[in-house]
């Protein structure tokens, strides 16, 4: 519209990454962007294994909010299908190469999840043996 | 040998080592280029800008099953190569092809050389059966069918017979056994634009084979599949679907176990529906595939005229009972049999990994003992500077995404190791590549580059162009060396 090539600026919506160490990254992600690409373009290590073609589930995503994730269109079924095999898999959890940023995303935010964070150290006493 | 425990020596390696060790490399083997060795060797490269990776591979080509195991028509799964190829040519990281744990080089001499040494060698045996007849004709393991139709150089010969028979049995209900299932009855002009070998187009081509049996010891509620797979099967073109609706019956257990898996939940649903849409009876000349559910293979048959070759299989019907405190349902024989005559035996009963010398090894569940990556020689003491990731550490189960969290533990382990100080001592560094470069010439052994393989990989595309194939693999040991040294 008049105002994007007015300006020269194309419309963006924030959104929200926070990563494996808990930390938020706040971005901006062009309309129309998977927040696979977003994520990449932004130096965010959401894997992307088979580069958006639903083959991989290593994209997943948790959106942190319900009403967000309603916004959503529904996956499809091949989106399901990988979802099943997403590690940590939750209510809310999308495939980030499948959300594509519009206007009602802005303010959207992404958990990415980890096999390591909020690991609890047990108790195991375990010794070092010493080769050579 | 001496023995320390973490918990007294953490402090004091802090203060007296850390800054010193830090400024040594830290020298890592990776044993095995499969995603478990590619996504540890991408983790340590990021987390430690001293990390310098070798991986070995006892092959030529890199990426272990994602060139060997997933289906030629499962293209996408494959763009993973992408990734592994960016840290292989990361200039801290070297591959060293046609180098194999075991025969070129000792476990013990990787950890001479190495302060870290990660086995991601994967599981290359099967488990068996134990039923007679197992060793007849014309019964293979899953895995050897699939490096066959893969082009893996160990296998391109196996050349299983396609021609004898119009049956085949297929044994398990996972997702290699609906591969080959797949494999066996989709339209070949649809396997002849994808990387599937060309010894295997050709044969399945020929193929007579017209009907598979896919045989699951359990129901429905238990197939070991996931949607993907089942969707893609129960999609192929012109394919009658047979699947006994009686089988379809849930009981309470199985409504509870349906209640706690969004898969099997799912994989039930696909099944259903198929059943509910099917046809009476095949078209003639139709393919067929049938879902043979709470059957249990007790002997293969032969006759004398067959030659040792197979001829059948003798099932016996089970039912599900509940297993005590684990709650999951296990089947038992109920006394009735019931043959089904066929010329070929696909047995998808699983993988299982080999141990070699000097290294701590789980018999019974074929796996590497562990604790988060760390290879445990019995239950609390470790092995120094020795870990495990992948297959050989979980056990043949898991998608390749199942890796990369695999590898994200294993790593955590080895840098927690860094940290204290434990893997690199202030004592003479580890010789690693030099060591290894060293060795390898002394026993006259011609590894393969990460660069011989890209010759092997241009080669390969460039032929499979001609044909409209994504790459047309190099299936055999003295071609696929000729290429990489040419
Ligand atoms: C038939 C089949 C189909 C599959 N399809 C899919 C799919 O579609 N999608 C998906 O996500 N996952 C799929 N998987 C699962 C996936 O392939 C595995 O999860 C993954 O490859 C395991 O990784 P790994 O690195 O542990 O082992 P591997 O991939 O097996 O790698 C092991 C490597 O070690 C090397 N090696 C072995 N012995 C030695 C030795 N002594 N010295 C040196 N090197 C050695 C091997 O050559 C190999 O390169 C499939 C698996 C199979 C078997
Ligand atoms: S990148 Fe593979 S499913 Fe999204």
């Amino acid at each position: 519209d008049v105002r994007e090539e007015g300006n020269g600026r194309e419309e963006k919506v924030s959104v929200t990454f926070v990563d494996k160490d808990g930390e938020e990254k706040h971005i901006k992600v062009p309309i129309g962007m998977s927040m696979l690409e977003a994520a990449h373009e932004n130096d965010i290590e959401l894997e992307g294994a088979c580069e958006g073609s639903i083959a991989c589930s290593t994209c997943h995503v948790i959106v942190t909010d319900m009403g967000y994730y309603n916004k959503l269109e529904d996956p499809t079924d091949e989106e399901n299908d990988m979802l099943d095999l997403a590690f940590g898999l939750t209510e809310t959890s999308r495939l980030g190469c499948q959300v594509i940023a519009k206007p009602e995303l802005d303010g959207l935010r992404l958990v990415l999840p980890s096999a390591t964070r909020n690991f609890a150290v047990d108790g195991l006493v375990i010794q070092h043996r010493i080769t050579n | 040998m001496k023995k320390m425990a973490i918990f007294h020596g953490r402090r004091w390696f802090f203060r007296s080592f850390s800054s010193l060790s830090s400024s040594h490399p830290l020298r890592v083997c990776i044993v095995g280029s499969g995603p478990a060795g590619f996504y540890t060797a991408e983790k340590l490269l990021k987390g430690h800008q001293r990390a310098e990776v070798d991986i070995i591979d006892r092959l030529p080509t890199p990426f272990g099953l994602v060139r060997s195991g997933v289906a030629p028509d499962h293209q996408e799964t494959k763009i993973v190569i992408n990734q592994f190829s960016r840290v292989a040519l990361n200039e801290r990281c070297s591959f060293f092809g046609n180098v194999s744990l075991g025969t070129s080089v000792s476990l013990s001499e990787l950890r001479e050389m190495y302060n870290v040494v990660v086995l991601a060698y994967g599981a290359e045996s099967d488990r068996f059966l134990g039923v007679p007849g197992e060793d007849l004709a014309g019964i293979h393991s899953a895995r050897e069918f699939v490096w066959w139709y893969n082009g893996h150089p160990d296998y391109s010969n196996l050349n299983p017979d396609l021609k004898r028979t119009d049956t085949a049995v297929v044994l398990g209900q996972g997702n290699v056994a609906l591969d080959v299932a797949r494999i066996l009855l989709r339209p070949t002009a649809e396997l002849a634009t994808t990387d599937v070998a060309n010894h295997a187009l050709v044969s399945l081509q020929e193929s007579s084979i017209r009907k598979v049996y896919l045989v699951g010891r359990r129901g429905p509620v238990q197939a070991a599949c996931t949607a993907k797979e089942l969707r893609e099967v129960l999609g192929i073109k012109d394919l009658y679907i047979h699947i006994q609706e009686a089988d379809l019956l849930k009981s309470p257990a199985d409504e509870e176990e349906l209640k706690n898996s969004r898969i099997q939940r799912r994989v039930y649903e696909l099944l259903s529906k198929a059943a509910n849409s099917q046809r009476p009876h095949p078209i003639p000349g139709q393919r067929e595939l049938h879902f043979m559910f709470f059957r249990r293979p007790v002997n293969f048959l032969s006759s004398d005229a067959s030659n040792n070759k197979v001829t059948g299989v003798h099932f016996e019907k089970t039912i599900l009972k509940e297993n005590g405190e684990s709650g999951k349902q296990s089947a038992v024989g109920t006394g009735q049999f019931e043959e089904v005559e066929c010329g070929l035996v696909l047995k998808s009963i699983g993988y299982k990994s080999v141990p070699v010398d000097g290294l701590p090894f789980d018999h019974h569940k074929g796996v590497v003992p562990n604790f988060r990556g760390r290879v445990l020689s019995n239950t609390s003491v470790l092995e120094k500077g020795l870990y495990v990731v992948g297959w050989l550490k979980r056990g043949p189960t898991g998608i390749i995404a199942t890796n990369l969290y695999c590898a994200e533990e294993t790593v955590e382990s080895i840098s927690e190791d860094v940290e204290q100080g434990i893997l690199t001592p202030p004592t003479v560094p580890k010789p690693g590549r030099e060591g290894l470069l060293q060795l390898l010439d002394s026993r006259d052994i011609r590894f393969v580059p990460f660069s011989g393989w890209e010759k092997i990989d241009v080669k390969e595309r460039s032929e499979g162009s001609a044909k409209n194939k994504p790459r047309e693999k190099i299936t055999k040991w003295e071609d696929l060396l000729k290429v990489a040294n040419g």
